[in-house]
């Protein structure tokens, strides 16, 4: 678990050579003594923390809980100088409970997210589950890459349709994610920031693979490149809502965010989207109105009238 | 495993725990006694305030694993050092961290001693840095481990056994119980895992959010 460290946000996506496995994580960078660590992560612990990534509001440390051999992740929103320290301390506590709330109600419907361990929205924190594996969006991009030098890496991309057999893992891998979002969304929960930085490919337990068609692993491009399951992560924008507009945005958000890092694969991904958002999700027909609607005028709505 | 009437070994059940992202002046110490005789006897102490019986003393029935316990008494820590306690010390705060509400009488009843129902009891102490803020005595010694083995092999009637997963899972968890507290009995897809040890880590992470998010 501790190899993948290596894959998130803050270390630009990864290309692995072959194999994964035989790559050390990288070593701490040096960011991580340019911020003062939460005084939680300086009390003594097992291996020091290790900074993964720094957003606008909040930091991500790579940590234990506990034990140990308990991984985890804790999100840090440091106090920002520029505000009112009464209203920091309020805008603090509220973004770091409302994101605790959205996790555990996720959580507890079964929503594929990392478990709550524990909250401290007075110093601004919230340590989380550490879900192993690569982004969606390093995998994939891995995957394109794979599939290019198979092809011969000469001439113009061609998109990839999925008609080929050997593209059955890639559509397996978005009807997952189609999956896992239509189950957010139907559980009353908006994401805010979809994209696939956002989505962990948590790798499958020896013999838990799941047996419902959702995994296609065998033949295809590189091997097991794409297995795993979905984890929906970074809950910061998130808000509960069953709102057709909002759930929309969400899937419009998503969409341009796969055109814009994948884009040989955007036709087939929007078409295996919404197929396997409505398999999870009753409203999904509503919401797929709607999305016609976002793509015509874009995210925002429009101020006028 | 050895034999938990076997003096020799006996000490070592009670475990000392280094959490991680504890100060190192604080001290966990923790152990399972199974078939307490005088649970009463122990309450009376706590409802006394009787200080040499200061403990955690958590109704084993009511748990599910060691990192709940771990986790209450690691919350409970921080609620210690941050000055912001609700109850008397940090053990009656560990018994409430248990909880998923803010009940604290209910937290008592359903996580702590209760003389009817008590039969299994993990017992946490926490040695603090400071003097417990409120020592009733003015004992300035501070308190060793040895000295809190001593003093629960000499006061709790039961069977010191080990406290890991496996002997609380070998029956001494009352699953209709934690289901109830933690409201995981409508958690439909909680019930359709059918492999054992991954529904109880399910359980056990749904238990963990619904401790950290207590009144919140």
């Amino acid at each position: 678990m501790a190899k993948t460290a290596q894959w998130r946000k803050i270390h630009p996506p990864p290309p692995p050579p072959a194999q994964q496995q035989s790559e050390k994580p990288h070593e701490p960078k040096p960011e991580t003594e340019q911020f003062p660590l939460p005084t939680i992560l300086t009390y003594p612990s097992s291996t020091p923390p290790t900074l993964i990534t720094q957003g606008a509001e909040a930091r991500l440390y790579k940590t234990t809980y506990l034990l140990p051999s308990l991984p985890a992740a804790l999100k840090y929103r440091p106090p920002k100088t520029w505000r009112h320290p009464v209203l920091d301390a309020r805008l603090t506590r509220h973004r770091i409970l409302a994101e605790a709330r959205v996790l555990t109600r996720c959580r507890r419907a079964g929503v594929p997210v990392p478990a709550v361990y524990a909250v401290d929205e007075g110093a601004g924190w919230l340590a989380m589950e550490w879900i192993g594996g690569p982004p969606a969006r390093a995998a994939i991009n891995e995957w394109l890459k794979r599939r290019k030098e198979e092809e011969g890496g000469e001439g113009r991309a061609v998109p990839v349709t999925g008609k080929e057999e050997r593209d059955k893992q890639l559509v397996a891998l978005m009807r997952r994610i189609g999956s896992a979002v239509g189950r957010m969304h139907g559980v009353g929960v908006v994401h805010g920031d979809l994209t696939t930085s956002n989505m962990m490919l948590r790798p499958w337990e020896k013999g838990r693979e799941p047996a419902n068609g959702y995994a296609a692993t065998g033949e295809g491009v590189g091997d097991g490149l794409l297995d795993g399951d979905i984890v929906i992560i970074d809950f910061g924008l998130a808000s509960q809502s069953t709102s057709d507009e909002d759930r929309a945005v969400d899937l419009y958000v998503l969409e341009r965010a796969f055109a814009s890092t994948h884009s040989r694969a955007e036709a087939l991904f929007t078409a295996t989207l919404e197929s396997s958002y409505k398999e999870t999700f009753k409203q999904a027909p509503v919401v797929l109105k709607k999305l016609e609607e976002v793509r015509m005028r874009g995210r925002k709505r429009s101020m006028i009238g | 495993m050895a034999s938990p009437s076997d003096s020799q070994t006996a000490s070592s059940l009670i475990e000392t725990i280094q959490l991680e992202h504890v100060p190192s002046s604080y001290t966990v110490l923790v152990g399972l006694f199974k078939d307490v005789s005088n649970a009463e006897f122990l309450q009376q102490q706590l409802l006394g305030r009787n200080s040499e019986y200061e403990y955690a003393f958590i109704d084993a029935s009511s748990v599910i694993s060691r990192i709940q316990v771990l986790a209450a008494v690691y919350k409970a820590i921080t609620i210690h050092m941050s000055g912001s306690m609700k109850t008397p010390n940090v053990h009656s705060e560990i018994v409430c961290s248990l909880s998923p509400n803010n009940n604290i009488s209910e937290a008592y009843r359903r996580f702590g001693i209760t003389p009817s129902s008590s039969k299994h009891l993990i017992i946490v102490k926490v040695l603090t840095p400071l003097p417990a803020i409120t020592t009733t005595t003015t004992s300035s010694s501070p308190l060793t481990p040895q000295a809190v083995h001593q003093h629960l092999f000499a006061n709790v009637k039961g069977t010191p056994t080990p406290f890991t997963d496996e002997v609380l899972q070998s029956g001494l968890t009352d699953w209709a119980k934690v289901r109830k507290y933690y409201k995981l009995n409508g958690v439909g897809w909680l019930d359709s895992i059918k492999d054992e040890s991954l529904r109880r880590r399910e359980a056990e992470v749904l238990v963990l959010g619904s401790m950290a998010l207590r009144s919140l």
